[in-house]
Parts: structure tokens; sequence; C-alpha cells
């Protein structure tokens, strides 16, 4: 089981809601992905009504909302959106997106660390989504987040793990749990990640865009936990050389 | 401050022309084999020489949208605040020298306007006026921004070009996007086109993105007008203006038009012509170039071209548009200030989304996100 913040989580796959054809599709989808977390863009909701066609279809007592804060710039903004998502959705999780480049959407490390500090002083649980930097998950650390979200290769690119060698980093010191966010592009990542010894991936774009999102959804689930079980089962190490015949220190046990 | 004048100086129209109708098959090949495409891969797409590749460019252009965008559509509506206008443009059904009656819409008019958009569905509105700058300035568009902005949730602007200044001011009143549209990167031929008014000043135009960048804008749209000139130059002169506007101003989000000059009362005729297979051309080289690119289409196209196109590389599409002050309900009779090709409703155009496998989206922004000044 997977324990962020005070709640414990049986699925290590967390969804999105963005790039679906339809509400119903993503419903299917995310009932498919067994998925616990599943997260919300704050400007996608419609926070004054009480009727919203996304939040509608997520209505079930496993289905936990995560909204995250997409669009904003700066620190400042994402507070503030993060209280209106407290208001509105009635949870003290936030997702932190703070990217102010909107053509990579790339998160920047500065806003996001003041950001963090100041929400978990607010009583939020922090999730926040960052490059897959060691040094601020340390320090990300330091100012109380429940979780890091480093991303495996750009958002919605679905490149895979471009960040492997810092994600494992990362995974190696970390103090609260990992989640692989963006980038992850097929199952077969999804796996990947897992048996690296992160302790949940978030995808969205793969499944959304999928000819078959809910196959997919399924294929992800079964990826997630085949990487897991893996993980705790200890793989091999990998070599690229045979075990030598003629070892080179086997002199050191002969008779001189 | 550096503006991108400083960047058009350095082309001359005739040999970008030339650049472009001289590409070759093998440039194309090039061009959609490459992982990033530059300015002269998107030449070679939109020249001659690329329209036999058009299902090749098709397939790439679905592919990246879906990736970048997702199975969704933007839904947006405009709202023409105003038709008073000081400019002489010959193309246009609101010019000075045009006999029409002219109004500005007050609060409560808006307020009516804004009921039956509200009741199409709609909470993304597309502000748009003449230029009138003695009646329809800076504090009126405040004015009405403040009056719509608990309506909606995304307000975006199609005006007057105007200064840093006022941007900064009108932004944290709730304006999320300005669309200003060169019409033509060709000089003269501006100059023939803007014989009065201010609007005649092509520079001060050229450099409003430079203004909205530096004041911080959210998305800015790009476009000509295509009918004016040849429109794979103007074309040309529009990717340049977007790579260097991206470059300079990276915390901003763009969108792209293609409008095509479209009949009015007593109106000009185009002195190019381009196809629908052409403007297919156009709108899958935008997204071939630019993966990021917002591409939006309006009800100046027939239901046909509107009906297949959404699946190739658009992301935004406005329906039930009237495009004169008071169309909806203060006065649905006044001059329009072009004719609208797809009649149909935002509920029809919706189904045909949903049909399409596509989701319509009505609300993508929040005003929460806009940090107020105050």
């Amino acid at each position: 089981m997977l324990t962020i913040a005070d709640q414990t989580f049986s699925s290590r796959l967390f969804t999105g809601t963005g790039k679906f054809s339809s509400a119903k599709e993503m419903e299917s989808a995310l009932i498919a992905s067994a998925s616990e977390l599943v997260t919300v863009a704050l400007k996608r909701v419609d926070l004054k009504g009480k009727d919203d066609d996304i939040l509608h279809h997520l209505k079930y007592p496993h289905i936990n909302l995560l909204p995250n804060t997409s669009g904003v710039r700066n620190a400042k903004e994402a507070v503030f959106a993060a209280q209106l998502a407290r208001e509105a959705l009635e949870t003290n999780w936030i997702k932190l997106e703070i990217h102010p480049d909107p053509k990579y959407l790339m998160p920047d490390p500065i806003e996001t660390l003041k950001a963090t500090e100041e929400l978990v002083k607010l009583g939020f649980v922090v999730l926040p989504y960052i490059h897959a930097d060691p040094v601020l998950c340390k320090r990300l650390e330091d100012v109380g987040t429940a979780a890091v979200m480093p991303l495996g290769s750009p958002i919605g690119s679905n490149k895979g793990l471009r960040t492997i060698d810092f994600l494992e980093i990362i995974i190696s010191q970390s103090r609260v749990p990992v989640i692989i966010d963006a980038g992850i592009g097929a199952p077969s990542d999804a796996a990947k990640a897992m048996e690296i010894g992160a302790d949940a991936v978030l995808v969205n774009t793969a499944i959304a865009i999928a000819e078959n999102p809910t196959h997919m959804a399924i294929a992800f689930k079964m990826a997630v936990e085949a990487g897991r079980m893996a993980f705790e089962s200890k793989l091999g190490a990998q070599t690229h050389y045979a075990a030598a015949s003629s070892p080179l220190t086997a002199f050191l046990d002969e008779e001189f | 401050m550096k503006s991108f004048n400083e960047v058009f100086e350095a082309y001359n129209w005739d040999d970008t022309k030339a650049s472009i109708y001289n590409k070759t098959a093998a440039d194309v090949e090039r061009a959609l084999r490459n992982k990033q495409r530059d300015l002269e891969d998107f030449k070679a797409l939109i020249s001659p020489a690329g329209l036999p590749y058009l299902e090749d460019m098709a397939q790439i252009s679905q592919r990246l949208t879906l990736d970048r965008f997702g199975r969704v559509i933007q839904m947006y509506i405009p709202l023409y605040l105003s038709n008073e206008c000081n400019n002489i443009c010959t193309y246009c059904g609101f010019s000075y020298d045009n006999k029409v009656r002219r109004r500005t819409l007050n609060p409560m008019e808006i307020m009516q306007e804004v009921a039956v958009i509200k009741g199409m569905g709609y909470d993304h509105v597309l502000l748009v006026t003449g230029e009138a700058n003695q009646s329809v300035h800076t504090d009126y568009f405040k004015k009405v921004l403040n009056l719509i902005s608990p309506h909606f949730a995304h307000i975006s602007m199609e005006v007057q070009p105007l200064d840093v200044a006022d941007y900064e001011t009108l932004i944290p009143h709730g304006l999320n996007t300005v669309l200003v549209y060169q019409e033509t990167y060709h000089q003269d031929d501006y100059r023939k086109h803007h014989p009065k008014g201010k609007k005649s000043n092509f520079l001060y135009r050229l450099e409003t993105p430079d203004r909205l960048g530096q004041a911080g804008i959210h998305k800015m749209g790009l476009g000509v007008l295509i009918g004016l000139e040849d429109w794979r130059t103007d074309s040309f002169f529009t990717a340049l203006h977007l790579s260097y506007l991206e470059k300079q101003y990276w915390q901003s989000k763009f969108s792209i038009s293609f409008p095509r000059l479209r009949p009015f009362s007593g109106g000009l005729e185009p002195k190019v012509v381009m196809n629908d297979k052409e403007l297919v051309q156009l709108i899958c080289a935008y997204r071939l170039f630019n993966s990021e690119v917002e591409l939006s289409i309006s009800t100046r196209e027939t239901v046909a071209f509107r009906n297949q196109v959404i699946k190739l590389g658009i992301t935004a599409i406005s329906a039930g548009s009237k495009t004169n002050p008071g169309g909806y309900q203060v006065e649905p009779q006044s001059l329009e200030q072009f004719e609208i090709s797809d009649e149909r409703s935002a509920q029809e155009i919706a189904a045909m989304i949903r049909k399409q496998g596509y989701e319509p989206i009505w609300k993508d922004w929040d005003m929460s996100l806009i940090q107020k000044s105050c």
C-alpha cells in the first residue's frame, strides 16, 4: 500500500482528466484503470455551478480528486487558485503546477518552492510537479511537501523516462513518495518507472488519446502492477559482461 | 526595447515570395521528415510544391494536434460591441465611408446580448469593435470587462491596437487574450487598403503584439486577411512573427486564424483567391511548423469545410455567431461586418464535434487565475 499524507492507496496508477473525446469515455477509462487519485484542472471545471460535467462523471467512492493549478504563472496565483480549489472541491490536496512557459509547460522551480512552502503553512497536502531535480526535491521535503512529482520527459510528449538517471537519484534519497508525472507514453514506460522504485506514476495523455482509452487504461494498470511487483521482488542487476573464467584476482589465492 | 520590426526589416517581400515559389518536392520531403521544422521547412510546406503532399501533411498534423491538445475543440463566440469606426478599410463593412447606422452598445444592451450567448452554453467570449477612440476607448473596455467578467470564464478582445499601459490596465479586469491581425505584411498593399484613420499606421499595428507581450498578456492571436495579397508570402511573415514572439515573450500563448475575404454589401473582390485545398495546406503547415500554436476557424467557412477540417489541426471554433453589434438580441437586423457561411447553432456544432469523436470544450480558463491588481 502506498501512503501519501494520511491517505492510503492500493493503486499506484494516478490519472488525469484532460484530452478525452468525451466525459463518458473518460469515466469508462478511469474506472478501468482502478485509479484512486485523479487530477482535474481547475480551469476546466465549473467552480460556480454544482453540476459540472467532468466532476459529475467522477463521483465514485474510490476516486479522490486532485485539483491542479494548471494555468497559473507564479506562486501568488498558485496559492490563490489552491484556496479556490479547496473551497469548491472540498479537498485540501493540491497538485501544484506552475509552468509559466505555455509552449513546453516547463515547471518553474523557484515559484514552485515558494508556493509549496506557503501552501503547507495553509494546511494543504501539496504534490508539486517539477523537473527531475534531486536538489529541488530535498528543498521541497524541507518545506513539508507531501510527495514530489518529477517529470520523465516533457509533458504530453510520450517520450518515456528520458530523465531516468536523475529519477534514480531522487528515488534513492527521497523521504517522501516519488510520483513520476509527465512523458509516460507507453505501459512499458510505466512498468520501467515502477521497476526503478517510483512509488506511483501519473498518466493522462497516453490513455486519453489512445484509439481505445479504456483498453489502454487497463494496459497501464497491469504494467504498473507488474513493475511494482518486479521492484518488490528485487530485480537481478544488469551486467554487460560475463563472469570471467580466469578471474584477475585469482592469483591472490595462489601459493607463491 | 527590441521589436518585431527589426526582424521584419531584414526581409524583402519579392525575394521571400520567390524563395517560396522556388521550393521543390525534395524540399517538401525534407520538411516532412524533419522532427523540428524551421521557417525554410514552413516555406516548402506552403509552397505549390507542397500541394501533392497534402495527405501526408494532414496525417502528421492530426497526430501532432491529438498529442498536444487531445480529442477536444474549444468553443468561443464573438460579441460585437460597436461598429463605430474612423478607419477606411477597403474590405470591411464597418469602414468609415460605408453609409451604415453606427451604434455602440450600452451596458444594458450588452447584458441582453450576454444573456443570449450564455443561453447557447458559451463561457468564452470574443469582444469585437471598430476603432473609434472618442467613444470606444480603454475606459469603455474596462467598464465592459467589469460588467461581463462575472459571467464568463475567458474573455478575448479584437479591437483597435492599444498602448502597453492600456493593456496593463485591462488585463487585471479579466482580459485574457487579444487578437490583432496584421491584415497584410505587404506594406504598399497595406497602405492601399487602409488609406485613412489610425489604422493606416502599418508600423504601430506591426508592433502591437510586442506591446501585448510587454504587458504580459496570456494569449495573443495573429493572422492576415487572406485575399488581400499572396497568401503564401503573408503566411510566411505570420510564421516569422510567431517565432519571434515565442522567443521574446515566452510566457504568452499564441493562436492563429486564417480569415478568407468574404463579401459584404458593396465589398472588395479578393485579389488572390485561396481554394479549400490551399487552406487545408496552410492549416497543416502551421501545425507541422509549430505543434503548440492554437488554430482557430470561424463561421466565415462553409458547413462542409468546417465539418471536415476540425480533425486536421484546428483547436478552436466559433458557432452561432453574429457579426453586428446587437446581432443576438438588441438589433438583429443591423448591418453585419461580413457574411456568415455556417449558420448552424452552437449546439448543432457541438453535436457535430461529438459525432466526430471530439469533445466540445466550453470552459478552459477561470477568471480566478488572473491576478487582480486590487
